[in-house]
């Protein structure tokens, strides 16, 4: 089975999702800010979304400053 | 500036009500979110959404940068400190409750507590002394088994006076008494650092020191004390939707329906300006000018100035009386004789008036912002020297 190209990481509100924009951001970790797809949340928010492959360097980037609820691969 | 007709440019000394002139960029950034941005934060995933979302956003981080705060998603935004402070006492404080104020804290804290009280909350008032300084030892006595928390003043609204907010909030962390710091008059006017100072809750206003427009001011909490602070408000945040219970995360527990959005981009502005410029920078102006406001008054016969002597010990405030005129007399006077805008009466804070011993006669109070210059204080000077020798 092919890996899924993306995982998005979601978060209780939209400011903390944007937070952790801006320090992947900072970090140089490709993103993107999407609505949160319905077949994974039925909240209105938002989500970050990166490469499969780069979800462990962002997890870690955003430990301990801005906290996810979960992490889940498209 | 608007010129005043035949009498030259204003002056504008009512910064401790609301500051002006703002710094250009604040009303760029006001300009900007019109044209450019427009959308609902945290409601959208489109990109105005979005966008506005970042920008509330970075006036969180520039506050947080400036009071010294780790997570800035511990910074509430509110209409004004009035709201912030509402929010502290009334979310905090139940039947039974103790709780120590002094007698220099303005009709925001004091009408949230008189009201209490009526609910069953126990309230002392600290006396300071005849120029508003509060003594520690006093609040240490006032400290009872119940006390929940002690709310001060930064800095008087009346008479300017600085109140040792580090020494207090160790005082009451000593104690394990919650601390509400009122900065109304000093954030972005003075250093504000809330771990060196013990701060749990600090309520302030975005239109003053900080050059947001009105409309914008907020708090912030201490973590883990969302967990004992009810919101006043409930409603829309963007999140949770699914669920009719209020979120209990930050901001949005207290954040409920739409922002003034246009007006927090101003206030990150008016933050950033303070952070370029530097707040020990600003403080030093301020600081110089009530300085020569003051060496200028002790001049001059039959003036009363109220609050400490040294311009080191006050805000840039300065409370005074001319003799033989009313401060609603002599405040408009000096707007129509002389452009001088300032205010007059008891600046909703009678017991601070009280104290002073002004009761109920008032004051008239000139407020000095970063933006005013040595030569409006000496022009300000002969038009009190004129007044008080009813020329």
């Amino acid at each position: 089975m092919e890996a899924p190209p993306y995982a998005v990481f979601l978060f209780p509100s939209v400011s903390h999702a944007l937070k952790a924009e801006k320090i992947l951001k900072a970090r140089g970790i490709a993103h993107k800010v999407i609505p949160v797809p319905r077949h994974i949340s039925s909240d209105c928010g938002v989500c970050l979304r990166v490469a499969a492959e780069q979800k462990e360097l962002a997890a870690e980037a955003l430990q301990g400053l801005a906290t996810w609820e979960k992490m889940v691969l498209l | 500036m608007q010129p005043d007709p035949g009498k030259g440019q204003l002056i504008y000394f009512d910064n401790a009500a609301t500051s002006w002139p703002k710094p250009a960029g604040m009303v760029e950034a006001m300009g900007y979110y019109n044209e450019m941005v427009g959308g609902s934060p945290g409601r959208s995933g489109h990109r105005r959404s979005i966008d506005a979302g970042r920008i509330i956003l970075e006036t969180r981080e520039a506050l947080a940068e400036l009071f010294g705060i780790d997570d800035s998603l511990r910074i509430i935004f509110t209409k004004n400190a009035t709201e912030a402070l509402n929010i502290a006492l009334l979310g905090l404080l139940q039947s039974g409750d103790h709780v120590i104020a002094t007698c220099m804290e303005h009709n925001s804290v004091m009408r949230p507590l008189r009201f209490l009280e009526t609910q069953g909350v126990q309230i002392s008032v600290v006396s300071c002394s005849g120029d508003g300084r509060l003594n520690r030892e006093d609040v240490q006595t006032a400290i009872r088994p119940q006390t929940r928390l002690l709310v001060v003043t930064h800095a008087s609204n009346v008479t300017g006076t600085i109140q040792p907010i580090a020494e207090l909030g160790q005082l009451a962390r000593d104690h394990g008494v919650l601390f509400c710091v009122d900065a109304a008059q000093t954030a972005g006017a003075l250093p504000i650092h809330v771990d060196e100072m013990a701060i749990d809750l600090l309520a302030f206003s975005g239109h003053k020191s900080l050059f947001g427009p009105q409309g914008t001011g907020g708090f912030y909490i201490r973590r883990g004390l969302e967990q004992r602070l009810r919101p006043l408000m409930m409603g829309g945040t963007g999140s949770r939707s699914e669920f009719e219970a209020q979120p209990d995360f930050m901001p949005d527990k207290y954040e409920s329906g739409t922002p003034n959005a246009i007006g927090l981009a101003g206030l990150g502005a008016g933050v950033r300006f303070v952070l370029a410029e530097g707040v020990e920078a600003i403080r030093s102006k301020e600081e110089e000018l009530t300085k020569r406001f003051l060496k200028g008054l002790a001049s001059l016969k039959g003036i009363t100035v109220y609050g400490p002597a040294d311009a080191a010990d006050r805000a840039a405030v300065v409370s005074f009386n001319i003799d033989g005129v009313s401060p609603s007399e002599g405040s408009l006077e000096l707007d129509e004789r002389f452009g001088i805008l300032c205010r007059p009466g008891l600046h909703c804070a009678p017991a601070a008036h009280r104290t002073i011993g002004t009761f109920p006669r008032g004051t008239i109070r000139f407020g000095f912002g970063y933006f005013n210059t040595e030569e409006e204080i000496s022009l300000a000077l002969e038009a009190i020297r004129s007044l008080a020798l009813r020329e």
